[in-house]
């Protein structure tokens, strides 16, 4: 009997209704190829609901029209493909800084550049976490399915207000674009945070007030409390200082405030890890086939075993260092020359042989490279 | 709220005006050098928020990176201080998402027309409902006096030293021609008259934009050998520029080289956040609130 709420539907879509579900009412973006298909829909969704979809001027007005609404109590999201999300970069630093909740999906393509605009990749790992300047927190998520990236990207909404900070979700054109038969939950069926609001008198309020690792609430503006948002650092009532001991307190801070917590945003899927003697580490696309190839070699008495990170940035140095105790090899698929494989090996501590599978021909891997891969470790 | 300067009789003594309602005392003294216009910009805009009667929380500050952009800094509303040339994309998403506040944007040339220049254009374009200040001096002040989309040509800047080259943009022409639906230009110097500007802009529905005639003295005047500050408003701001209203009745040659100050376009057209409702009610969804 076909299940009502089962849907058959695109990578995107599902992350157009995972942000429906989460309780977004505010997009702002710009067309660009492979992501355009969350625009689409939500262009014909949010008015439904009331909430508001805008088409911008370009990407890096997206961002900022995101934190703006964000700042006026909107759950907000915006999302872009490499070229898009490099024009980005200075906005999420900011959100990053002011601590304004925001989500930003990126479906990467290839190449720096235009590059080849409908052809996969997952080169933009590093620049996740890495492409805005100075030091700042990082939470990026790496849905591998369909269904999964209706779930990540609900969970991106949930972090972003948890932790007052812009999330990113990273998956690749091929998710993006591929059709799989979903399961959409009922509201309430998984959870939704919302946004802590401050319950102080407004002369009491303090945007950025932090006591034993706490985060403080965000006012919308417009609400009463008529605070101050600078990109500068700031004190703990949101105004602007130059006190090198609050500075580097604050720069401490909103990066702690992820890195403290990396054990609750770390989310990873053990595939046949327990008793494995050959680890594969594979996320997104990459993942799918190292999983069929694990499943075969398994069938072959190979003791082989996937680690899938859904959460890339924090690093699940944990598990992959648990993972680089016991086995003999760790190998990491990745459509890029080389970006996670360095991290296995930073986390790995020497435990074990770690060796990249790369490929940028914008052609998935295909199981049977990593089959081969695994084949030189028995 | 009393209604003071806006309707302020000739020859009445004027009541003083409390400006302790929107000022963060605390967060006093500002950055801007002395002889700056920034100030006297500042209190024609409290004046006329004042005017207009409506509650300090009903209205956003929104600002880029530069001298002008840290005036929300300094006032008791809702205040967000962005990235450079941006402050028109966060204005924009707030708006939308909050359309009962009154947003007013303070930028300046290089913020507004240059880094910011595309984001200007396009939310004239939309006809949202935000107040953009232009607080022109003709130089980037913050980094020390380069020359900006407003230096006219032949002046000195720090990246200037031979004579600028750059032709210069009207931002009153600029923002009628992308779809600004109130379009003036007000000086320092007649801070009475841009209080009275900044009122209409306030109350007008839709993208309002002031080109407000200000002077750098420290860099700006320096450079191009004005004697002093009030030497750089008598020439710039007030023997540069005719009042609309005079212009009719001079003749040609009184009016060559000069701007013209006043409101220079007022017209009705269908406001974004309006619009934006309208859209909603067609796809049958609830009115945003």
């Amino acid at each position: 009997m076909a299940d009502k709420k089962k849907k058959f539907m695109q990578g995107n879509e599902a992350c157009s209704e995972g942000a429906l579900y989460a309780g977004c009412m505010f997009y702002a973006g710009y067309p660009i190829t492979p992501s355009t298909e969350v625009a689409e829909m939500l262009s014909v969704r949010l008015p439904k609901i009331g909430g508001v979809f805008m088409q911008m001027e370009d990407e890096i007005a997206s961002v900022c029209a995101i934190i703006g609404a964000s700042l006026g109590g909107a759950k907000s999201l915006t999302a872009t493909s490499g070229p898009g999300f490099s024009l980005m970069q200075e906005g999420l630093g900011f959100a990053c800084i002011a601590e304004i909740p925001c989500v930003i999906v990126n479906v990467m393509r290839s190449g720096p550049s235009t590059g080849f605009p409908t052809g996969p990749s997952q080169s933009d790992v590093m620049q996740a976490k890495w492409g805005t300047h100075g030091d700042h927190p990082s939470v990026v998520l790496t849905p591998a399915t369909v269904q999964e990236i209706f779930y990540e990207t609900v969970r991106a909404f949930n972090l972003a207000e948890t932790y007052r900070t812009p999330v990113i979700v990273l998956y690749d054109e091929i998710i993006g674009h591929m059709r799989e038969a979903i399961a959409l939950p009922e509201p309430g069926e998984i959870e939704v945070i919302e946004r802590k609001k401050p319950t102080c008198k407004p002369e009491e309020y303090k945007p950025y007030a932090q006591s034993n690792g706490s985060i403080a609430p965000l006012a919308a503006y417009g609400e009463g409390y008529k605070f101050h948002v600078t990109g500068l650092y700031h004190a703990e009532d949101g105004f602007p200082t130059n006190n090198t001991k609050l500075i580097g307190e604050a720069n401490e801070r909103i990066v702690n405030k992820i890195n403290k917590n990396a054990d609750k945003i770390c989310a990873n899927e053990e595939f046949y890890t327990d008793d494995a003697e050959i680890g594969v580490v594979a996320y997104g696309v990459s993942s799918k086939s190292a999983k069929f190839a694990v499943k075969e070699m398994r069938k072959k008495g190979v003791k082989a075993g996937l680690l899938r990170p859904k959460t890339i940035w924090p690093f699940p140095d944990k598990a992959v260092n648990k993972l680089a105790k016991q086995v003999k090899a760790i190998l990491v698929p990745e459509m890029n020359l080389g970006q996670v494989y360095y991290e296995v090996e930073r986390a790995s501590k020497g435990q074990c042989e770690v060796k990249g599978i790369f490929k940028v021909d914008t052609e998935a891997i295909h199981p049977n490279q990593i089959i081969e891969e695994i084949k030189k470790f028995t | 709220m009393e209604t003071v300067a806006v309707k302020k009789k000739k020859k009445e003594k004027p009541v003083p005006f409390d400006y302790s309602n929107y000022i963060r005392k605390g967060k006093l003294p500002h950055i801007w050098c002395p002889g700056c216009g920034h100030g006297i910009v500042l209190k024609s805009l409290l004046r006329a928020i004042a005017t207009t009667g409506r509650p300090n929380d009903d209205f956003a500050l929104v600002s880029g990176i530069g001298c002008s952009s840290r005036t929300p800094g300094y006032v008791n509303f809702n205040t967000l201080h962005t990235l450079h040339g941006r402050a028109l994309a966060f204005a924009t998403g707030l708006k939308m998402a909050k359309p009962n506040l009154k947003v007013i944007v303070t930028t300046g040339d290089g913020d507004a027309l240059a880094i910011g220049g595309n984001h200007f254009i396009h939310t004239c374009r939309r006809n949202l409902d935000i107040v953009i200040m232009v607080y022109n001096n003709f130089i980037y002040g913050m980094t020390s006096g380069q020359f900006s989309p407003t230096t006219l040509p032949g002046m000195i800047a720090t990246t200037s030293r031979y004579g600028n080259i750059d032709p210069p943009f009207d931002v009153c022409k600029m923002a009628e021609a992308a779809g600004a639906t109130f379009v003036a230009r007000g000086t320092a110097y007649h801070y009475g008259e841009l209080e009275k500007i900044l009122y209409e802009a306030i109350m007008h529905k839709g993208t309002a934009v002031i080109d407000i005639l200000d002077s750098c003295p420290t860099y700006y005047g320096r450079f191009n050998k004005y004697k002093s500050a009030a030497d750089m408003m008598e020439k710039i701001e007030k023997e540069g520029t005719v009042s609309v209203k005079q212009a009719d009745s001079l003749p040609l040659e009184k009016l060559e080289g000069k701007l013209l100050r006043g409101v220079l376009y007022n017209k009705e057209r269908p406001e974004y956040t309006a619009e934006y409702a309208k859209l909603v009610e067609k796809a049958g969804g609830s009115k945003p609130k």
